[in-house]
C-alpha cells in the first residue's frame, strides 16, 4: 500500500488544494504553488480534485512503487522515466509493482507535480494533507521528503492510463513573464518615480525563491520622506506590523521585492506595494531563478476578468480529461 | 494620540483580500478597534470569507470572489465597523496567562554570539543592550520593567502561533529596542524577543530580527498536539490574550522543562474580560486587578 522514496529530490513535498481558515494564527494556506498543474495531474489519474500530490522543485525524486498504479506528471517540464524508459508528461501511464520512477533534468518551469491513482494518503491536519514545513505541519512528518520515507497511497477507483491533456491546455514556461498585479496596500509610501520604476523595471528572479516567497532583483525604489510612526521602525520601508495578503509584494529597504506565495509569513513590518492577482499565482510558482518578470498593473475588474478566464480554463481542462 | 474614530484606510490586496488600516502608529485603542471589528465580523459568518486576520492597527479579510463580490464585502466591512464604533464600549472576553521566563539564558546568548556582526553592540548581550538603550543601570531594572506589567497579544502570526505583544503601560514607559541590524537566520524556539515597541515569543525555531531577552519553557505551538494545553488547538495564542511574565531561575527552568517533557506542564491561565475604557482610565490599577485573577487560578 506504499511507495518508497529512494532519493528525495531537492525539495519534494506533499501538497493539495491547501489549508484555508488558519491564516489568522499564522498558519498559511499552503497547497500546490501551481494549482492548475496539480489539478491536471489528479484528473489524469482519476483522483478527486483535492487529492494530495507530490510537488517537486527543480529536481525530481526517485520512487519505487510497491503496488501497481496509474501515474501522471505535470507542471514544470521534468521528463519522467520508468525503469529507465522515457515516459510522457501531461499524460497518465501505468506502473507495476517494483517499478522505479526517476526523472531527467528540468527543462523549463520550476515545479513538477506527480499524482498517483488513490492519492498520497498522509494524515489530514487542519483539513489538509499539505506540508507546511515552517510549522512542521502536514505531509510526511511536517517536512520535505527524505530518503527512506514510505508514502501511503489511498484506494484508487482505477483510472485507466493513457489519459492526456491536449496541447493547448498544457502550461508553458517562458523565460520572460508578465505577472499582473493590483497596486495598493502601502504603495502611497513610494514616490511617483518609485512607483513607475516598480512597473517599468525588468525584474530577475533570484535564487531566494521558495514556497514562502520569491525575491526579485532589478531596480532600487524610492520611498517618500516621513516621520516614522510609533512602533514602525526607522527605515522608510518599515510599517507597524500588518497582515500580508497571499501574493503581496513587499520591498524591504526599497530593493529586491518579494512576492509571498502559499507558505507566506502571515504578517510583518515591511511595506507592501501591491498584490499579484489570483489568476497569476500559478505562473509565479512556475518561475525559476534567472527568469525575467515585468509586473503589469490591472484594476479590480481586470483581475476579476482574469480570474474568470482562469476558471474557464480549469473547466476546459476538466472537460478534456474526463 | 490619533486613535479611535480615525477614518479607516482600505485597499484590495489582489482580487481576494481586503486590507483595512485604522492607524499608522501603534496604539492600544486602534488595536482594540481591530479586535472588536474582527470578532464581530467572525460572528456574522459572511459567505465566501475564508480568513479574518486581525493585526496591530490593521486587519485583512481573505475571501473567495466567486462567492462574495469584492465590493459587496467592502460594504459589509464598513457596516460592521460602523456598528462597532471606536471599540471603547466593547468588552473583550479573553484569557490572561502567566509565562515563566529565564532572562539572559545560555541558548539565546550563544545564538547572539553566532550573529555578532548583525548586532548593534556585539560585546554586550541583547539583554544588556536592551537595558542600556532604555536607560536602565542594570539588567535587573530592565527585567523588572519588562515583567511587572502585562502585555496584550495585539496580533498572532508571522509564523504559526507567534504572538506580537504590546506592553500595557503608557507610551512613555514602553520599552523600545532597535531590531537587529540584519536578521538572524536562527532563533531558538520559545525565545522571548523584543523589536521596536513589540515583544514576541518565537513559536518555532527560525529566522528573526528581534533582540533576544530570554526563553520560556512553556510550549506555545504544538503540531503534535501531545501537550495537555493543546488538545483543542495546535496554537496556544489568540489575538487579545494577555500575558504576564514571571522571571524564573535556571533551576526552576529545568524543573518546568522536565514537566513539559513529561507532558504534564500546563500554562497558568484564567478567563478574563478586558475593557479598554477602564484600562485607559487607570492602567496600573486596572492591570493589578487583571493579574489578581491569576492568583486565584
Amino acid at each position: 500500500m506504499a511507495l518508497s522514496v529512494l532519493k528525495p529530490g531537492l525539495a519534494t513535498t506533499v501538497q493539495d488544494t491547501g489549508r484555508p481558515g488558519y491564516y489568522n494564527v499564522g498558519i498559511p494556506p499552503s497547497g500546490s504553488l501551481d494549482q492548475y498543474s496539480s489539478l491536471a495531474a489528479n484528473l489524469l489519474v482519476g483522483n478527486a480534485e483535492d487529492a494530495a500530490v507530490l510537488e517537486c522543485t527543480y529536481m525530481g525524486p526517485e520512487l519505487r512503487f510497491d503496488r501497481p498504479a496509474t501515474v501522471a506528471v505535470t507542471g514544470a517540464d521534468l521528463p519522467p522515466r520508468l525503469g529507465g524508459e522515457p515516459r510522457p508528461v501531461w499524460e497518465s501511464f501505468a506502473v507495476e509493482m517494483g517499478d522505479v520512477l526517476s526523472f531527467d533534468f528540468l527543462r523549463s518551469g520550476a515545479r513538477a507535480y506527480i499524482a498517483v491513482s488513490g492519492g498520497f494518503d498522509v494524515p489530514v491536519m487542519l483539513g489538509s494533507r499539505s506540508t507546511y514545513a515552517l510549522g512542521a505541519l502536514g505531509g510526511v512528518g511536517g517536512r520535505a521528503l527524505a530518503a527512506g520515507d514510505e508514502l501511503p497511497i489511498g484506494d484508487a477507483d482505477g483510472a485507466a492510463p493513457g489519459r492526456s491533456v491536449p496541447a493547448a491546455l498544457r502550461s508553458t514556461h517562458p523565460k520572460h513573464r508578465e505577472i499582473r498585479v493590483m497596486m495598493g496596500l502601502y504603495d502611497h509610501r513610494l514616490t511617483d518615480g518609485g512607483r513607475r520604476a516598480f512597473l517599468d523595471a525588468e525584474w530577475r528572479l533570484t535564487t531566494l525563491a521558495d514556497r514562502t516567497g520569491f525575491r526579485y532583483r532589478g531596480a532600487a525604489l524610492e520611498f517618500r520622506e516621513r516621520v516614522a510612526p510609533f512602533g514602525a521602525g526607522s527605515d522608510p520601508s518599515n510599517i507597524v506590523d500588518a497582515p500580508y495578503p497571499i501574493g503581496s509584494i513587499q520591498i524591504p529597504g526599497g530593493v529586491e521585492p518579494i512576492v509571498l506565495h502559499r507558505d507566506a509569513v502571515s504578517g510583518g513590518g515591511y511595506v507592501m506595494v501591491g498584490t499579484v492577482i489570483s489568476a497569476d499565482m500559478d505562473d509565479v510558482g512556475q518561475s525559476a531563478p534567472n527568469i525575467t518578470t515585468r509586473f503589469v498593473e490591472v484594476d479590480l475588474d481586470g483581475a476579476l476578468r482574469a480570474r474568470r478566464e482562469r476558471a474557464d480554463r480549469l473547466e476546459a481542462l476538466r472537460e478534456a480529461v474526463r | 494620540m490619533s486613535g479611535p474614530g480615525r477614518p479607516a484606510r482600505r485597499s484590495f490586496g489582489g482580487d481576494d483580500h481586503i486590507f483595512v488600516e485604522f492607524d499608522e502608529e501603534m496604539n492600544l485603542p486602534a488595536n482594540f478597534r481591530v479586535m472588536a471589528v474582527t470578532a464581530t465580523l467572525a460572528e456574522r459568518r459572511i459567505d465566501g470569507v475564508i480568513d479574518i486576520c486581525p493585526a496591530n492597527v490593521s486587519y485583512q479579510v481573505r475571501f473567495d470572489p466567486d462567492r462574495v463580490a469584492p465590493r459587496d464585502l467592502v460594504a459589509e466591512l464598513e457596516a460592521t465597523e460602523a456598528t462597532v464604533g471606536d471599540g471603547t464600549d466593547f468588552d473583550l472576553r479573553t484569557t490572561i496567562l502567566e509565562l515563566p521566563i529565564l532572562y539572559g539564558d545560555p541558548w539565546t546568548r550563544e545564538t547572539g554570539e553566532r550573529f555578532r556582526s548583525h548586532r548593534q553592540d556585539p560585546d554586550a548581550t541583547d539583554l544588556e543592550y536592551a537595558a542600556r538603550v532604555n536607560g536602565f543601570d542594570s539588567v535587573a531594572g530592565f527585567v523588572a520593567a519588562h515583567s511587572n506589567s502585562p502585555w496584550f497579544a495585539s496580533m498572532v502570526g508571522f509564523v504559526a502561533g507567534l504572538p506580537f505583544l504590546f506592553q500595557m503601560v503608557p507610551r512613555e514607559r514602553q520599552l523600545e529596542v532597535p531590531k537587529y541590524l540584519s536578521p538572524r537566520t536562527d532563533t531558538p524556539k520559545l525565545t522571548i524577543g523584543h523589536g521596536g515597541c513589540f515583544g514576541s515569543i518565537y513559536s518555532v525555531r527560525g529566522a528573526g530580527g528581534y533582540q533576544m531577552l530570554g526563553i520560556t519553557p512553556a510550549p506555545i505551538y504544538d503540531p503534535t498536539q501531545t501537550h495537555p494545553d493543546f488538545a483543542d488547538s495546535l496554537v496556544f495564542f489568540e489575538p487579545g490574550f494577555i500575558v504576564k511574565y514571571e522571571p524564573i531561575d535556571r533551576e526552576t527552568y529545568d524543573e518546568l522543562t522536565a514537566q513539559v517533557e513529561a507532558r504534564r506542564y500546563r500554562i497558568r491561565q484564567a478567563p478574563v474580560e478586558f475593557s479598554l475604557g477602564r484600562f485607559l482610565a487607570d492602567p496600573d490599577g486596572y492591570n493589578r486587578g487583571l493579574t489578581e485573577v491569576l492568583r486565584g487560578s
